[in-house]
């Protein structure tokens, strides 16, 4: 479903260059989930950002269903991907109510019969139509970032970009978000590829996994070998190590971490 | 046992609004020897209010009340704002959520760390240099003198966060107040910090309490915790027994997490009972 090879994403040029992103490479398979896991920094968010054109891609190659990206993106492209974002306060039109805001894909793309399929979205994510002509600040933080699902999903496209979808959220918020997630991936066959920090949301979330680190792979493991502990990377290890909450047994900081 | 550095009894917070009255912090109370407490809860939860009426620093139009607020015998409600400058910043302390917008972004670090001894201590400028490169030290800063001398934007969110803690604890407070202070870290840098705010509260003997969402993070670090809803303390239960926990809010907030152990799907969700917030 979507291939990408040695993907670099670099910004800037001669003493201001950054490499954000050095030859990544993975696979996804339809109706897989994939994990990109790494801490601030590690460029995780920007290979989103270059698959969906918001980032460049430097160098490398990003294919969605066997065909090579265009720049800039045309529409059939974003009828496939479509991308959620971290903070869905920030992420939804202050000044749009929900209808306006899921109705827009719906104008730009030229579909019909916009109203049935916008009250459809709504219920796909667990919302009523109630919530048809309500503003972003008439929502809690878990309604919002529903709508924003919903505003991905209705073009119906076959993959998922999560930038963190749940990490803005409150514990028990984001449990209802991820069973979301969980649920219409079952029922729609998408594609996710979900970034996140928290080790244990990609290990529900996702089968396979990329640990990334200063803009490179460091480790591609299953949610599988996460549970079991199982790494063999000794960054990895600390990651998992560190998600199990604090411990005052005296071990320093791994020698990977101090950097 | 001795007497409580800190009473809490039947504390409120109400904010005067357009819209009516809300009231954040509904009747808690709470006693604190010498230990590291632990207040969790879910935003509005009125956690980091409760920390910030200790310290009166309530924004306005809020309103504080309580029946008893005392720090070592000082009643905070009735003290002069004199009194109050010198506990703030002395006495009690606290480090705040995001070194980015809690640090001053026009001085050094070794300035705004120089300030605030000076402020509470009689000290040269010499003498406060000193001890502000040795709380760098302590916070373990690989290269204490370039940190002194660098801006706030210079440095990282994890260097940041210790500067803070470096600054709050150069006057050797006794109450340190820490509202979710490692939220706006990456996982292995927040058990640095957490390494860190360890050794010197207990290397300080300081009584600690600590402001977060996290009740796992929490757990593993403070002796008590006192789990908040609503504005409520719904339950108070000592940090190794949170696995027994009593209230449905307590379990539930547990059970909705994913973890690395067990997978369940789908996860359980929290039904929140209204009777949780009478």
């Amino acid at each position: 479903m979507l291939d990408i090879q040695n993907l670099q994403v670099v910004f800037g040029t001669g003493r201001l260059r950054v490499d954000a992103v050095k030859n990544v490479s993975f696979q996804v398979e339809r109706g897989a989930s994939y994990g990109l896991v790494g801490e601030s920094g590690s460029g995780k968010s920007t290979v989103l950002r270059a698959i969906c054109g918001l980032a460049p891609i430097s160098d490398g190659r990003v294919s969605v269903e066997g065909k090579e990206v265009t720049t800039p993106r045309d529409q059939a492209f974003y009828r496939t991907v479509q991308m959620v974002f971290q903070d869905p306060y920030a992420s939804l039109h202050p000044r749009h109510t929900v209808d306006r805001t899921l109705s827009e894909p719906l104008a730009i793309h030229g579909e019909k019969d916009a109203e049935a399929r916008i009250v459809q979205a709504l219920r796909e994510v667990g919302l009523g139509p109630s919530f048809r002509f309500r503003y972003p600040h008439q929502l809690s933080g878990g309604q919002r970032q529903r709508i924003a699902i919903a505003r991905a999903l209705i073009l119906r496209p076959k993959v998922l970009l999560l930038d963190e979808p749940t990490s803005a959220l409150d514990a028990s918020v984001q449990a209802e978000v991820l069973n979301l997630l969980d649920e219409l991936r079952q029922k729609m066959g998408l594609t996710y590829i979900l970034v996140s920090h928290d080790l244990a949301v990609v290990a529900h979330l996702c089968e396979r996994l990329l640990v990334m680190r200063h803009g490179e792979g460091v480790e591609e493991t299953t949610a599988a070998a996460l549970r079991s502990g199982k790494a063999s990377d000794s960054y990895t290890r600390s990651l998992i190590q560190a998600s199990s909450g604090f411990s005052r047994d005296g071990q320093k900081t791994s020698p990977a971490l101090a950097v | 046992m001795t007497k409580p550095l800190l009473e809490v009894e039947d504390l409120r917070v109400r904010f005067h609004l357009r819209t009516g009255i809300v009231e954040a912090v509904r009747g808690v109370s709470f006693q604190l020897g010498r230990e590291r407490l632990g207040i969790v809860g879910e935003s509005g939860s009125g956690k980091s209010q409760t920390g910030r009426a200790i310290l009166g620093l309530t924004p306005p139009p809020g309103e504080v009340t309580a029946g008893k607020l005392t720090f070592d015998g000082i009643d905070l409600l009735t003290a002069s704002k004199r009194t109050l400058r010198t506990l703030r910043g002395g006495r009690i302390s606290m480090v705040m959520q995001d070194p980015k917008y809690s640090l001053n972004p026009v001085m050094t670090i070794g300035e705004q760390i120089i300030e605030a001894y000076q402020a509470h201590a009689k000290a040269s400028r010499a003498e406060a240099r000193d001890k502000a490169l040795a709380m760098l030290e302590a916070v373990k800063m690989r290269d204490p003198g370039r940190v002194f001398a660098l801006y706030p934007h210079e440095v990282s969110g994890g260097m940041g966060q210790r500067a803070m803690i470096a600054m709050m604890l150069v006057t050797d407070p006794d109450l340190l107040i820490a509202d979710e202070p490692t939220s706006a870290l990456d996982v292995t840098v927040q058990m640095e910090v957490l390494r860190i705010l360890d050794e010197l509260v207990a290397e300080r003997g300081m009584s600690l309490i600590f402001v977060s969402h996290d009740l796992k993070l929490v757990s593993s670090f403070c002796d008590r915790v006192l789990v908040m809803y609503a504005g409520r303390v719904v339950e108070e239960l000592e940090a190794k027994h949170l696995r027994q926990a009593k209230h449905a809010y307590t379990q539930g907030l547990m059970q909705c997490l994913p973890t690395l152990a067990n997978d369940i799907r789908p996860l359980p969700v929290l039904n929140r009972d209204p009777s949780w917030a009478q």
